[in-house]
């Protein structure tokens, strides 16, 4: 049933897979929606969240006093050594003054301290604290059930094509969002990072239904240009750095309310972001912005070596030019620039906190500028958008 | 968690890591203000210097870089599409000129952009100079020395051996020794041994660094001694590399025609391969008709002595001749058309180019015959590759293959402009100054030929032939000198990236004491340059190792020596 195409090699297209892949591309879509909603239902159950976790406070509380009554002396100091690592831990190193006085006097009956709820939600190194989450968890689990069905859509979509399945505009977004929601639920093994699943979740949702709505493109073979093997080196990590980027994107949002929040806590202030419950389940300012600070320092090399070095190199095997200011190239610059200006901001008196996050966030709208704009409004040699004429 | 600090934190450890080991050494604080400006001109030259290689310096030059470049993808520039810049400035009279005046179409050689990027590497040459020269003479000279008070450092402990453990001098070497093991460049002091390791971070910085330096160094120097061509190539038709043979010629500043390596290529045959694919109805899929494959058969010869060889130049598979890369940038159909002018001479006869329009190469053609008497003709139209008429009289082309070729002109007599010497784009035909002998409007009708057949044209002023159809192909030759330093460079860059990224480097410091009660005490404090988030992790290493060799005695039985205030000796800070 399928004619071979004479005089080439191209593999024919396999209609049937191509199907499924499209299939499973909006089953993962759905469920995706799914587990957004429920992140979205945990974060405003984090007040709940909270309560639970002063409840069990207490309690141990509680029984540690009466065990202490009970004249078991070991008990009180192995717990409080435990206490005291526990604070420890969750400030940074060169902040590490423990507060383990909190520890000892709320110990003293009145019932847990803020501090030390606070130190029993997050870590600051985001390893997994106290607070169950069990709403969380579905949605994790139910975004590694999205993430297999999009791993099988993608696949099946090279599969179909007989290529890689990064060669236009469909592709690609579909693609970032596969690996940003893989590198979330990887980290997610060692780092406890549900604080970001709403926005991961919501950035994924958005890529996907953009990718749909915006650019469907039926699987097909792709122009003689993008045949090439550079293709899999220089769009791969083009992708795997912009997924990078979107997660610290929201980390460094998040840092932004965050550093707000603990101004508001400090100076005693009762605004509604010192209130919230959700920002007290988040890591410290300071802790998001070095988290991010790693992630974004692999995605630079990421973008060094993806759109800028192999992109040069490719450049040249197909337009006979490594660098021809072409409106994506442009922009491939000016990103590298700005996420090259935040790893300098880092190492600047004065250029640390707010400002390096919003360098990054400003890296990370550039991102979207050569992606949205730049594709679909400015015509170059890189108008491999897919888009109807 | 809610943490009091009065300043905004700052993450870069860098800082606050120097500061917390000038403070362990028991130094002031350094100075970190920029003095005034001293009087007169080297003070005030040395003043800007100093400005100049500062890190905030480089930071906004960097961000003015990022900005600069923005422009560029706004408005068309010279280097991509000469001809839209003129199109847009003719189209914009009023805005374009003045955005010609501020180089907006020439951003990135504009005088601004090229002052924003030379003071950038100026700037990061003087800042990485003074940085290598001080990092030399940090790796040729011992580990900093041992601070004083080792507790203020980010990571401390100690551990107090029990009764039979080692004397201090071989407590000493021992600690010395695990750190060789952990790869640190070790000193043995008289009470303490300083180690440090991770040189190769600071290396990669200063590698990365200059290797931005060699980058820009050579794309200078390969744009100054480039140069590119472009070369339309009919079927059987040969091209020789020299200057004369170019269609479009663009060398650089120091470019010379001896530059040019006479090799030789021949375009023998041109296939095009198609999207084919239909479904079980033989109703075409998506994606049909869309091109999949340009092959040219060529033959190239490398010199003059050379070997002629036959090859292939595909997309994406230039070829290497006399050091320059020919790619296949383009192609389309040539048909062969005899004029016989009105006193039946041959008054033009060969291959005509045509431009393609779209996917299914809907192509332009235009045809100056200036040489027909006793009035020069001209003609312009389409060449359909897969004519179809679709009833409204207009033909349209439906496949990029050749299934239905048909031509379909207007034609025209009379002065067409080309005996004053004045330029013409030959692909556009001025008909201002023409007389109308075919058109669509006419009475005579537009001219439809087929392969083979032949036109009269009205009154008697000639005819028009169709012979056959030829393929063409238009090849960029390129040759640039700085090519490979670019890469070697980028390459390079990217190392040092890696390097100074992804390693760690770190000082650790263990000392030895006796205790009031005639054991050993032994302390140890870590501190790193740089970001480092496992320097914990590297501590707990060490702790462990060392409490492997040694017997150290538990935590209960130590007396609090007033080691630290609050915490026990053997507790490490932070676990
Ligand atoms: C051509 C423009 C430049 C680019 C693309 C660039 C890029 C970078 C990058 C990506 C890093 C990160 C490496 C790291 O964090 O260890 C870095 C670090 C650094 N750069 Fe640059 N740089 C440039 C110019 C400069 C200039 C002009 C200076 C000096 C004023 C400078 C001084 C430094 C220093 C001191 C570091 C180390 C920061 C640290 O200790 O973390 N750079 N640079």
């Amino acid at each position: 049933m399928i004619l071979a195409i004479d005089g080439t090699e191209l593999q024919p297209i396999n209609v049937e897979l191509a199907e499924y892949s499209e299939l499973f591309m909006l089953i993962s879509a759905f469920i995706y929606t799914l587990a957004f909603i429920l992140f979205t239902v945990d974060t405003a159950r984090s007040s709940a969240t909270i309560r639970r976790v002063e409840a069990e406070l207490a309690q141990e509380q509680e029984a540690e006093r009466i065990a202490v009554t009970a004249g078991a002396a070991e008990a009180t100091a192995s717990a409080q050594a435990d206490g005291a690592a526990k604070t420890a831990q969750a400030s940074t190193a060169e902040t590490s003054q423990p507060d383990t006085s909190t520890a000892e006097t709320s110990s003293d009956g009145a019932g847990p301290g803020e501090a030390e709820v606070n130190a029993e939600l997050v870590d600051d190194d985001m390893a997994y604290a106290r607070p169950k989450r069990p709403l969380a968890n579905v949605a994790v689990a139910i975004t590694a059930v999205a993430a297999a069905a999009h791993i099988f859509a993608v696949v099946a979509r090279g599969l179909a094509a007989g290529r890689w399945p990064l060669g236009n505009m469909f592709e690609f977004l579909t693609a970032a969002a596969l690996v940003v929601t893989v590198v979330y639920l990887l980290a997610l093994i060692r780092r406890d990072l549900r604080f970001l699943g709403v926005f991961v979740l919501g950035l994924v949702v958005t890529m996907m239904v953009a990718a749909t709505i915006g650019f469907p493109t039926p699987v097909g073979h792709v122009q003689p240009a993008l045949q090439s093997p550079w293709i899999v080196i220089h769009v791969s990590l083009a992708v795997l750095a912009m997924a990078l980027f979107t997660l610290t994107f929201a980390m460094n949002i998040l840092q932004l309310v965050q550093s707000r929040r603990e101004r508001q806590v400090t100076s005693g202030a009762e605004g509604a972001l010192a209130r919230s419950s959700f920002m007290r389940l988040v890591p410290s300012a300071l802790s998001l912005e070095n988290w991010s600070y790693r992630i974004n320092a692999v995605g630079f090399v990421f973008w060094t070596v993806g759109p800028m070095i192999t992109g040069a190199i490719w450049a040249r095997e197909s337009w006979g030019r490594y660098w021809g200011w072409d409106p994506k190239e442009i922009w491939t610059f000016v990103i590298w620039v700005v996420y090259a200006c935040y790893l300098h901001a880092r190492a600047t008196r004065g250029w640390t906190g707010n400002r390096a996050a919003w360098l990054s966030i400003i890296g990370f709208i550039c991102i979207i500028i050569n992606y949205a704009v730049v594709n679909v409004f400015f015509p170059g040699l890189h108008s491999y958008a897919g888009l109807p004429e | 968690m809610a943490e009091k600090r009065t300043t905004t934190p700052s993450a870069h450890r860098d800082n606050a890591r120097e500061d917390a080991l000038a403070d362990a050494v028991g130094e002031q604080r350094a100075k970190h203000d920029v003095t005034t400006p001293a009087l007169g001109v080297v003070g005030m030259l040395r003043w800007a210097w100093t400005q100049l290689t500062s890190m905030r310096t480089a930071l906004m030059l960097l961000l003015l870089l990022a900005v600069a470049a923005v422009p560029g993808s706004i408005w068309p520039q010279r280097v991509q599409d000469s001809f839209a810049v003129q199109t847009w400035i003719e189209e914009n009279p009023t805005v374009g000129p003045i955005l010609d005046f501020f180089q907006m179409f020439d951003v990135y050689s504009s005088v601004w952009f090229s002052a924003i990027y030379l003071l950038l590497f100026i700037s990061l040459i003087g800042c990485i100079i003074p940085r290598a020269r001080k990092h030399y003479q940090q790796m040729t000279s011992p580990p900093p020395r041992t601070p004083r008070r080792l507790e203020r450092l980010p990571e401390y402990g100690a551990l107090e051996l029990a009764d039979d453990g080692p004397s201090l001098d071989q407590a000493l070497d021992d600690a010395a020794a695990v750190l060789k093991k952990r790869r640190y460049r070790v000193e043995k002091r008289e009470t303490s041994v300083g180690a440090e390791k991770g040189y190769l971070k600071e290396v990669g910085n200063i590698l990365f660094h200059v290797s931005l330096v060699g980058v820009l160094i050579f794309i200078a120097f390969g744009s100054m001694f480039s140069y590119r061509g472009q070369k339309v190539l009919m079927e059987d038709e040969g091209f020789v590399n020299a200057l004369v043979a170019y269609d479009n010629f663009y060398p650089g500043t120091w470019f010379s025609e001896d530059q040019l390596e006479p090799f030789s290529i021949r375009l023998n045959e041109f296939e095009r391969v198609f999207d084919r694919q239909v479904d079980e109805n033989f109703e075409p899929l998506d994606g049909f008709g869309q091109p999949l494959e340009f092959t040219a058969h060529v033959t190239v010869q490398d010199g003059h002595d050379a070997e002629p060889e036959d090859t292939t130049l595909r997309v994406n598979h230039p070829l290497t001749l006399g050091g320059a890369q020919l790619y296949l940038v383009g192609n389309g159909y040539a048909p062969v058309v005899t004029v016989r002018d009105g006193e039946g001479e041959v008054a033009f006869s060969g291959p005509v180019v045509t431009r393609p329009d779209d996917p299914v190469y809907t192509s332009m053609m235009v045809i100056k015959v200036p040489d027909a008497q006793p009035e020069q003709l001209g003609f312009v139209g389409l060449f359909l590759p897969t004519a179809y008429d679709d009833g409204t009289g207009m033909a349209i082309s439906t496949d990029p293959d050749l299934h239905e070729p048909e031509l379909h002109l207007n034609s025209y007599y009379g002065d067409l402009g080309l005996d004053d010497g004045v330029p013409q784009n030959v692909y556009v035909l001025d008909t201002d100054n023409l007389e109308v002998l075919n058109s669509r409007e006419s009475d005579e009708g537009g001219i439809v030929l087929a392969p083979g057949e032949t036109h009269e044209l009205p009154d008697g002023l000639g005819t028009l032939e169709f012979e056959e159809i030829n393929d063409y192909i238009a090849i960029d030759i390129h040759y640039n000198p700085g090519e490979a330093g670019v890469l070697v460079f980028a390459l390079l860059a990217s190392a040092g990236l890696i390097a100074t990224l992804f390693l760690r480097r770190r000082r650790a410091w263990v000392t030895v004491e006796q205790t009031p009660a005639g054991r050993t005490l032994v302390r140890y404090g870590l501190l790193s340059r740089g970001e480092d988030f496992s320097l914990r992790d590297e501590t707990i290493a060490l702790r462990t190792q060392l409490e492997k060799i040694w017997p150290v005695r538990p935590p209960e039985e130590t007396e609090p020596s007033g080691v630290v205030s609050g915490e026990g000796p053997n507790t490490t800070r932070g676990i």
